[in-house]
């Protein structure tokens, strides 16, 4: 009695032995409630403990599983084996990154374009514990709430052809969550942010091919944040040089 | 660079106002001058066409089609330069793309201005 | 401004995106036709402005340049350019209505009804134009 099985192609790739990546095949067992991230922990501990990648929550909030799935960058605990039947399912590391190895990618690029955007509150003062907490109405968060879904997955990255091509682009994540935070009302950083999301290599860069919002598994469209952070710069620009004495710094 | 940080958000305006004209505006016109005048389909004697555009409003409108979806042209032609590789050549490929729009803005205004 | 080179890591395997990527996707080619159809409407443009060109030079000349139009080429360019230009403009309005948003009083109206208003509108305009240029 044999369990039906379904091929994965999986990137092997070793730093430092091999020149690039390649593809090794892999038969796991096809079962209906599995998702990729299953057949590779089934992989390494049946059958080659070798295999690199990252997991952690395998429910869809850590972020961290990320990879290309048929070319598709998808979460890989939420890519269910049944979906790509029969197969063979491509399993690649994440696009657009560099490849430490096999399924692993180098993230640091992300890191930093992060902490540019300074994704906090940002206070001329900041409210000593006790004056209390800050109040915030339920149609004060709605402005924002959609752009703070964001769990860091760089899924947006990896569908992002701008940033492919030239990974100098502060990238989707990064701008929708700096524009998540210029929209909070606690937040009083908004001349500090905006700038640096609209250098040239920030939502300028960016052609609207609109992708990061289409592989966005929480729905956070930062296609929308980034257009919308453009059209408040393109407004704030043309304010500042009709109305040099009035318009907002 | 400060030059790039600062005009990068007047060209995109630019290309925003070029696309709503486009968006709106070209589809009726480019049916009307491009296929039905010539097919016949519509009567498009020269004194009636002479007649329509004399009017300064007209000239007016007629640039506003005709010149802003350059820029919009532009812009989008610029990107797709970069975007299929020629990223490193950023800078000659803007200043010939939005030089372009430009020139097609002067020789607009000339030639609405001429006739 | 010139991009300064990454430094690459060694051991690291860094991919590079070809010129061709546009190609590997289909969501990729449809963005590449909507940028595309700029091309065909900034040409479609400059062929309207030497016509208006032509018009001033006198009726010969202006019907001399519609017979030019009526050649089988240039209507078939016409052709492919309004389906450009009509592409353009429903991805537009359809991205228009996710980038601007409408608010009424707190509420944010839904980007569907926004993309729906701007497509009455343009037919609308459309209509007023054709209403105008053919009884003027």
């Amino acid at each position: 009695m044999s369990e039906e099985t379904i091929t994965l192609e999986v990137t092997r790739y070793r730093p430092g032995q091999d020149r690039e990546p390649r593809a090794q095949a892999f038969n796991v067992p096809f079962r209906k409630d599995w998702v990729v991230l299953d057949a590779l922990n089934h992989i390494k501990d049946r059958m080659d403990g070798t295999l690199s990648y990252r997991w952690s929550c395998r429910m869809g909030v850590c972020g961290s599983c990320g990879m290309m799935v048929n070319g598709v960058p998808k979460l890989t605990c939420a890519a269910f084996l049944r979906d790509y039947h029969p197969g063979p399912i491509r399993v690649e590391p994440l696009a657009n990154f560099p490849v430490v190895r096999d399924l692993v990618i180098a993230m640091d690029d992300f890191m930093e374009k992060l902490r540019r955007v300074k994704p906090w509150i940002i206070r001329e003062r900041e409210k000593p514990v006790a004056e209390g907490e800050y109040l915030q109405t339920p149609a004060q968060l709605d402005l924002y709430k959609q752009f703070s879904m964001c769990i860091n997955c760089m899924l947006c990255y990896a569908a992002c052809p701008v940033y492919g091509l030239d990974p100098v682009f502060i990238g989707p994540a990064a701008i929708a969550l700096g524009y998540r935070y210029n929209l909070d009302s606690r937040d009083e950083g908004y001349r500090l942010r905006q700038p640096i999301l609209t250098e040239a290599v920030g939502v300028w860069d960016c052609t609207f091919v609109g992708e990061c919002s289409v592989v966005c598994p929480k729905g956070v469209d930062p296609a929308a944040a980034i257009q919308r952070t453009k059209v408040a710069s393109a407004k704030e620009w043309f304010m500042s040089m009709l109305l040099p004495w009035g318009g907002k710094q | 660079m400060s030059s790039r940080k600062t005009s990068e958000p007047f060209w995109w305006g630019l290309f925003s106002v070029g696309g709503v004209v486009a968006a709106f505006l070209v589809p009726v016109h480019l049916f009307l001058h491009a296929l039905a005048a010539p097919l016949g389909w519509i009567p498009a004697s020269p004194a009636r066409m002479q007649a329509l555009v004399g009017h300064p409003l007209v000239k007016v409108y007629l640039f506003v089609l005709i010149a802003l979806p350059l820029y919009h042209w532009a812009h989008r032609f610029r990107f797709i330069l970069e975007d299929v590789g020629l990223h490193a050549l950023r800078t000659p490929i803007a200043v010939l793309c939005y030089g372009s729009a430009v020139v097609g803005t002067v020789l607009t205004l000339w030639v609405l201005l001429s006739i | 401004m010139t991009t300064a080179p990454r430094a690459e890591q060694p051991g690291l395997y860094y991919p590079k995106l070809p010129a061709t990527w546009w190609l590997r996707r289909p969501a990729y080619v449809r963005f590449m036709l909507r940028e595309l159809s700029s091309v065909f409407i900034a040409i479609f443009l400059v062929v309207f402005l030497i016509q208006i060109y032509r018009l001033g030079q006198g009726p010969e000349a202006y019907a001399a340049f519609l017979g030019t139009l009526r050649s089988p080429g240039w209507i078939a360019f016409h052709v492919v350019a309004l389906a450009f230009a009509l592409y353009h403009s429903i991805t537009w309005f359809n991205l228009t209505a996710v980038v601007q948003v409408v608010r009424f009083g707190e509420r944010q109206v839904p980007p569907r009804l926004v993309a729906a208003a701007n497509y009455v509108l343009w037919v609308v305009v459309s209509l007023a134009i054709l209403l105008f240029v053919l009884r003027g």
